[in-house]
């Protein structure tokens, strides 16, 4: 391999690398005020479900629309809403879904309970099953090698 | 005899629920968010008019009768395929039909209009998106019914087929006593 090829190479490598950056990396628009306030916006954006790209949050999701959910998220962060009130603002315009964490209500009691209930179900039913088992037979003095 | 039969019963249970699961998921490649809106009061808005952009619109100024407020855009092909289907329910005349043009840029929206027709009793425009997330609007294009009070009563993601105007907007007017 000729020096000629190996800087070809070498530009393959940085673009190679550079096209999995973004996807490594959250999406961070405009500048923080403090630390706290980029901890929060990050935490919270890591929450918010992306509504077009149904399968990423706010902070993963390059979309036009999560861009602007993003800057809401921003504004009302800076309006001085709680976390809970940035939720519910959420929540008011595009419904439960958008919580990547179900809040625990009627409608989610199934999602929350439901693993916990079949656990029980699949204990409880091994447990039933072992119980029953006859005991084994004493064991006998054998003839054979062991 | 029955805890022998319990574990394939509870098997039996769980696969039934999650064929109905996979089954209503079939064919859709993203789950329609049911718009939390519905059976309550409209997102307050003060947009400009398209066709007198210096007019600005409220929700209270659309308010005394009901009307379908269409989400569309230029750079929109669904919405391509959709307008037909728009135009009908305009020129039926049993319900008045607001066009949103949303993240659109004016020149774009009014060749669209030259070319499809405008369909529209009149035009918000929202040329940011920012009114548009109140309405939990997140693509193009989506359709809501609003009533005489201002109440959202249906709401439809994605292109409406003449199927769903059959279906299910027609007999919604009829219930709600819309038009004849």
């Amino acid at each position: 391999m000729n020096a000629a090829m190996l800087r070809r190479w070498r530009w393959l490598l940085v673009l190679v690398l550079l096209a999995f950056a973004g996807s490594a990396m959250a999406i961070m628009p405009k500048e923080f005020q403090s630390p706290e306030e980029a901890e929060r916006y990050r935490s919270l954006s890591h929450e918010i479900r992306c509504v077009m790209c149904q399968n990423q949050s706010l902070a993963d999701s390059p979309a036009g629309i999560a861009d602007d959910l993003r800057y809401q998220l921003l504004a009302r962060m800076r309006e001085g809403y709680s976390d809970e009130q940035i939720r519910d603002w959420f929540v008011a315009r595009y419904g439960e879904f958008v919580l990547y964490r179900p809040r625990f209500n009627p409608t989610t009691w199934a999602l929350w309970i439901g693993p916990f209930l079949l656990l029980a179900i699949g204990v409880w039913s091994l447990v039933a099953v072992i119980r029953r088992q006859r005991p084994l037979p004493p064991a006998r003095p054998e003839s054979e090698e062991s | 005899m029955i805890s022998r039969w319990l574990p394939f019963g509870v098997f039996a249970a769980i696969a039934l629920l999650l064929g109905v699961g996979v089954i209503m998921n079939a064919g859709r490649t993203q789950v329609e968010i049911v718009s939390p809106l519905i059976g309550k009061p409209a997102p307050d808005f003060a947009l400009p008019d398209f066709a007198n952009p210096s007019q600005i619109v409220r929700q209270a100024d659309l308010r005394g009768q009901p009307y379908l407020l269409n989400v569309w855009a230029s750079w929109c092909a669904s919405c391509r395929i959709e307008h037909p289907v728009i135009a009908d329910i305009a020129l039926s005349g049993r319900i008045t039909v607001i066009g949103y043009n949303y993240k659109d840029e004016r020149a774009a929206a009014e060749r669209w209009l030259r070319q499809l027709g405008n369909p529209y009793h009149r035009i918000l425009v929202d040329e940011t998106g920012r009114a548009a997330i109140d309405w939990g609007i997140y693509g193009t294009p989506e359709t809501f019914l609003v009533d005489a009070e201002g109440i959202v009563r249906w709401k439809h993601v994605g292109p409406i087929s003449p199927q769903t105007v059959e279906r299910e907007l027609l007999p919604l007017l009829d219930t709600l006593g819309v038009g004849r």
